[in-house]
């Protein structure tokens, strides 16, 4: 909403307070002030002059050399290039160091050897356009023909640009402060300044409009009132300066007295308008009822637009001549030789309109208020108002009678006064008289403890929506700042919270950079990690209405997430990236709504990358979760990854998740000439896993005594398995078992493999003997033998 | 005798004061004190001296063997020390070469801001929500006094998972109020960050997913002033003692008395600046008296119990703590960006 401060001041003279102090204490009261502007400071050093003689520019063919009379002792010379000027004219001058709209700086200055001591502007040059000045012309100057102007007068005010303008963003509760009327409320209380409202006075004619039209609601549910005056005579003309200053200063474009009538009423009531050519409303009656199948309306806009049956028309007696509060029809448009005028002044169910005016793809002035739900009690106002406009305007006859169809009365809202229970919510000690000045300076009545709510105030209807008024007066920030009292809370992390953000910090210790994905992806992406056809996992959650097929599936694997960073990384040519992200999937339920585990997921590439530098950060991982005994089992059958190097994580026999290499067609898909490494942990199994707090064993008192064993197997034998069964022929007394060397090649036999482990043996009564160690070294290797026919190199 | 010792004296002393190092100090200490060394040579000769001769010259001969072990000593320590240096020099490293650095992981920046306000809260005896992100209308909307009609519900601006419109991404983190009150025992206090999903395109402030925290308090008396208060104790924490915070009145359908609050603009101190757009202070969150509607419509008696609720954008916050020009650098995930923070 854009507010003209001339226009405000009509009706709380508030002109002293500057606009930065208006600004912040409107903002500070609840209407929040986006911008501000003073328009005079646009147009500076521009005054208007007649110009007292012309001639010829000796050096040009077309130039004329003007002297003009700006007020000053002796006329000023000025060479212009325009043809449309006489001597005798008055017309706009920009000094020299004049300031014009969009930020042009006139300087005096020489024209083919004559001297021109600024500029006369055109209407363009002005910021201005025929709409403003309708006499004017867009090529040449701007003759004005504006009533007691005189050289030297500032241009600016003359052409009404000693204005400030404000501009709001109003909450959608308050539509009422959609208005010069609302937003003068609203300051009067602010400000403490009188606000003044006057009744239209409307004389009228000998006619009435009973005798031409009649009015029928057929849906009383969308249209709750239709209010309605006519006007007999009129003649179209563009509407006196002022008012199409105001419009302009209002963000309007003037168009002619009648159109700008109807524009200036819905600017200063909040109540939007229409006006009908009568001559062309068929069978004299308008019927308000929703379109049938199949009809169509040409809008003021020129287009054509088909109706359902779920947008409410404004019909004559066959056709629709408009959309219900949302535009005309351009079959009953006000014209040149418009004669009779019928104004429309209606309240329309605020969804209603909302959902004709989205599905028509047009947001207007008139749908943008009357969505937000209107006040049902100004619509006679309004219409008064516009009559009185007409006869101040001398455009046309007012017929007597105003047709008011309310087919259900409206209820009046009332609200008890509690002062105590306000404090109470609000945390302070207001008196019931300063509660009682602030709701009246707003416009409630107030019968002994009774709040009778204005009709305007629809948003009002509960105690707490009048501590809020109280509130808003009083000041929020003179409400104090207290804490918290009342009974203590636990608060704190949770144990799996915690757990949360101790896995993050491992993951970045380890350096992983942590990432946040999109939850949503597209469906083309489970064919990019080679997802089966049949794969549960394809079974997504689908947004019915997304932005594109990129964003339309809720994921339920990460997995493409992080293929799509990597990517992004690697074509960005950063070299060696790790990256991790704690995020949700989603899972389909029964009841409609999902299932949204978290995983953890690793991912990275890089000269420094490879499967057991991935494995490792998982170890690391789970080591630091104290998660005991890890099993990593080769999984050949995960289509997304590499078949030879992948291998699932399990812990206590349950599955943590997957690590692994990309499959190099998924990294194929992606366009990535690198090897990819990702791991896949579900939160949930990681932190169920966890072990117990640790218990103190006592540090070794003897001596361990070490032992380097290399055998040769089977190739295909994992490493795991020997160090199983070396582990269980070892017993209580092998305390480590580690693998130093595995080798393959001359001499060992092809399809064979050599292993080497250093092992570390110590007991917790005595100093163990070589004899000992030895004894179990044999037993070690027979175990080996038996097992895996693994020989001693 | 005496002479010879008096020679001797001066010529071994001299030699071990010059001995070059440690080797040919040690073949001097032979030379002169071992078994067959000069002095004891010298000193097997006191037999042929007279007897009254012998006390002098056998004090004399003690003397020269202790200036001579002292000489020997004094110079030992001298070569070591000289040693040392030399290697010290040796070892001497170009302190201003890097460091060998283990790569370290950095946090997201929306994170780090986030992980901030949680700490913030959990220290006033908050609790930390999680909440499901594909919700009900009823939670995301009914239950917060958004009613069938409003335009925030329509298909254009939310995400419907279902063609009756019962199911949807939640569009904001409030839908965790309801749940809190639904299944907390009183009193609450508790905080709930997550993804929120709304149908914007993307561009340098807007994404169709973005992050929010949702706050809530429910207790008996709990009033506006312990909002106010509370939200500015948060923001001098976040933001250092020195932060001024102001409220004005907006509007949520959920609450009442509804407010916005704002920090004063670091930059200008108020004055107004490019980096508060003129006005001075920054809008920072949303909150209000949480609405009776919403409290009545969750079985809480508003005779009794009263809260307050607040819901804070987290990708803004971060853009602001870290001067972050564009939202979509927050979920492109280049690394260049990543380790900046």
């Amino acid at each position: 909403m854009i507010l003209s401060r001339k226009w405000l001041n009509t009706f709380v003279d508030c002109a002293a307070v500057g606009d930065r102090e208006f600004a912040e204490a409107m903002t500070l009261s609840g209407s929040k002030v986006e911008t501000y502007e003073d328009l005079h400071d646009a147009i500076q050093n521009v005054v208007a002059g007649r110009i007292v003689k012309m001639t010829r520019h000796q050096n040009s063919d077309h130039m004329w050399v003007c002297q003009v009379d700006v007020g000053g002792d002796a006329p000023i010379q000025i060479v212009t290039g325009a043809q449309n000027q006489r001597e005798g004219d008055m017309v706009p001058v920009a000094l020299d160091g004049a300031l014009l709209p969009g930020g042009v700086e006139i300087h005096a200055s020489e024209l083919r050897g004559e001297r021109s001591d600024g500029m006369i502007c055109s209407l363009k040059e002005l910021g201005l356009t025929t709409h403003d000045y309708p006499y004017a012309i867009e090529e040449g100057l701007f003759i004005l023909q504006e009533p007691d102007v005189r050289p030297g007068d500032d241009m600016a005010v003359v052409i009404g640009r000693d204005d400030h303008v404000v501009e709001f963003e109003i909450t959608p509760n308050r539509p009422d402060c959609l208005s010069v009327i609302g937003l003068a409320r609203e300051a009067s209380a602010t400000l403490g300044l009188p606000l003044t409202l006057a009744q239209p006075v409307v004389k009228g004619c000998d006619d009435d409009i009973h005798n031409h039209v009649a009015i029928c609601i057929d849906e009383p549910e969308l249209c709750p009132r239709y209010t309605a005056r006519m006007v007999r005579n009129v003649k179209i003309e563009p509407s006196p300066a002022w008012m199409r200053e105001r419009l302009r200063n209002s963000g309007v474009r003037p168009i002619n007295n009648i159109v700008d009538i109807t524009n200036y009423v819905m600017l200063e009531y909040g109540q939007p308008m229409h006006a009908f050519d009568f001559s062309c409303i068929g069978g004299k009656q308008i019927v308000v009822r929703r379109a049938r199948a199949g009809e169509s309306v040409q809008t003021l806009d020129g287009n054509e637009r088909a109706l359902t049956p779920n947008m409410l028309c404004i019909c004559d007696g066959e056709k629709p001549v408009a959309v219900a509060g949302v535009m005309g029809g351009a079959n009953s448009e006000i014209v040149g030789d418009t004669a009779m005028v019928v104004f429309e002044s209606a309240n329309f169910n605020g969804p209603s309109v909302r959902r004709t005016a989205t599905a028509l793809g047009m947001r207007t002035e008139a749908s943008g208020r009357f969505e937000k739900g209107l006040d049902p009690q100004a619509t006679v106002a309004a219409v008064n108002r516009a009559c009185e406009l007409v006869e101040l305007l001398g455009c046309g006859e007012v017929m007597q009678g105003v047709i008011d169809v309310v087919p259900n009365p409206f209820p009046q809202t009332t609200v008890r006064l509690e002062p105590q229970k306000i404090n109470a919510l609000l945390g302070t000690d207001v008196s019931e008289d300063e509660m009682r000045r602030i709701l009246l300076s707003l416009g409630f009545g107030l019968e002994g403890s009774t709040i009778r709510v204005p009709s305007w105030r629809g948003d009002v209807e509960h105690y707490s929506d009048i501590a809020e008024e109280v509130a808003r007066f009083y000041g929020y920030n003179s409400i104090p700042n207290t804490l918290m009292r009342g009974e203590t809370t636990a608060g704190g992390y949770t144990d799996r919270q915690k757990a949360e953000r101790r896995i993050g910090a491992l993951a970045r210790t380890l350096g992983y950079n942590e990432i946040i994905t999109y939850s949503f992806i597209s469906p083309a992406y489970y064919d990019k990690i080679r997802l089966p056809e049949d794969s549960p996992l394809r079974d997504s959650l689908k947004i019915l209405n997304p932005l594109g097929e990129d964003t339309s599936i809720m994921r339920t694997t990460v997995l493409p997430s992080m293929l799509e960073i990597l990517t992004r990384n690697f074509n960005y040519r950063n070299k060696s990236v790790k990256l991790y992200e704690l995020g949700k999937v989603y899972f389909k339920r029964l009841d409609g709504m999902a299932d949204e585990p978290k995983v953890l997921c690793l991912g990275a590439y890089g000269e420094d990358m490879d499967f057991f530098r991935i494995k490792g950060a998982v170890e690391n991982l789970l080591q630091g979760l104290r998660i005991e005994d890890p099993a990593f089992e080769a999984d050949a059958s995960n289509p997304s990854y590499h078949p030879g190097r992948c291998a699932k994580v399990l812990a206590g026999g349950r599955e943590l998740g997957v690590v692994g290499q990309l499959h190099p067609l998924v990294a194929e898909n992606y366009g990535v000439d690198a090897e990819l490494y990702t791991a896949e942990l579900w939160l949930d199994a990681l932190l169920d896993a966890r072990g117990g707090t640790p218990v103190y064993e006592p540090l070794p008192r003897f001596p361990a005594v070490t032992r380097d064993i290399a055998v040769t197997c089977d190739a295909a034998i994992p490493v795991a398995k020997l160090q199983d069964c070396i582990r269980r022929a070892g017993g209580e007394t092998l305390r480590q078992c580690e693998l130093f060397d595995v080798y393959t090649g001359a001499p060992i036999p092809p399809g064979m493999k050599s292993a080497a482990f250093s092992l570390a043996m110590r007991a917790d009564d005595q100093t163990l003997t070589d004899e000992h160690a030895d004894e179990i070294v044999r037993a070690i290797l027979d175990a080996l033998r038996d097992t895996f026919n693994a020989t001693m190199r | 005798m005496k002479q010879m010792l008096q020679e001797l004296r001066e010529v071994s002393v001299s030699a071990i004061l010059n001995a070059p190092d440690s080797d040919a100090l040690e073949a001097l200490r032979i030379q002169y004190l071992g078994k067959k060394g000069e002095l004891t040579k010298l000193l097997k000769q006191m037999g042929r001296l007279a007897e009254e001769e012998r006390p002098a010259v056998g004090q004399l001969a003690n003397q020269v063997r202790a200036e001579v072990e002292d000489a020997i000593a004094s110079r030992r320590a001298a070569l070591s020390e000289r040693m040392l240096q030399a290697r010290l020099a040796a070892e001497t490293v170009d302190v201003t070469m890097p460091g060998t650095r283990a790569a370290i992981g950095h946090e997201h920046p929306m994170y780090v801001v986030l992980d901030e306000i949680k700490d913030i809260f959990i220290g006033m005896g908050f609790e930390i929500l999680d909440g499901p992100e594909v919700e009900q209308s009823d939670y995301n909307f009914t239950k917060l006094n958004t009613d069938e009609g409003h335009p925030a519900r329509e298909w254009s601006d939310t995400f419907y998972l279902t063609e009756d419109s019962s199911i949807l991404l939640r569009t904001q983190t409030s839908p965790m109020q309801v749940r809190a009150m639904e299944s907390k025992p009183l009193p609450i206090r508790m905080v709930a960050p997550g993804r929120v999903y709304r149908k914007d395109e993307v561009d340098a402030t807007h994404s169709p997913m973005f992050h929010q925290i949702e706050g809530m308090v429910i207790d008996k008396g709990v009033t506006m002033a312990d909002l106010k208060g509370t939200l500015d104790a948060v923001m001098k924490k976040l933001y250092g003692e020195d932060t001024v915070t102001r409220f004005r009145p907006h509007h949520f359908p959920f609450t009442e008395p509804s407010c916005e609050m704002d920090v004063q603009c670091h930059k200008c101190g108020g004055r107004g600046c490019p980096t508060c757009k003129g006005e001075g202070w920054i809008e920072i969150l949303g909150a209000g008296m949480v609405h009776p509607k919403v409290l009545e419509g969750c079985g809480i008696d508003t005779e009794v119990y009263s809260g307050w609720a607040f819901g804070m954008g987290l990708e803004r916050l971060a853009m602001r703590r870290f001067r972050i020009s564009d939202l979509r650098l927050i979920f492109e995930n280049d690394v260049r960006f990543l380790e900046q923070f």
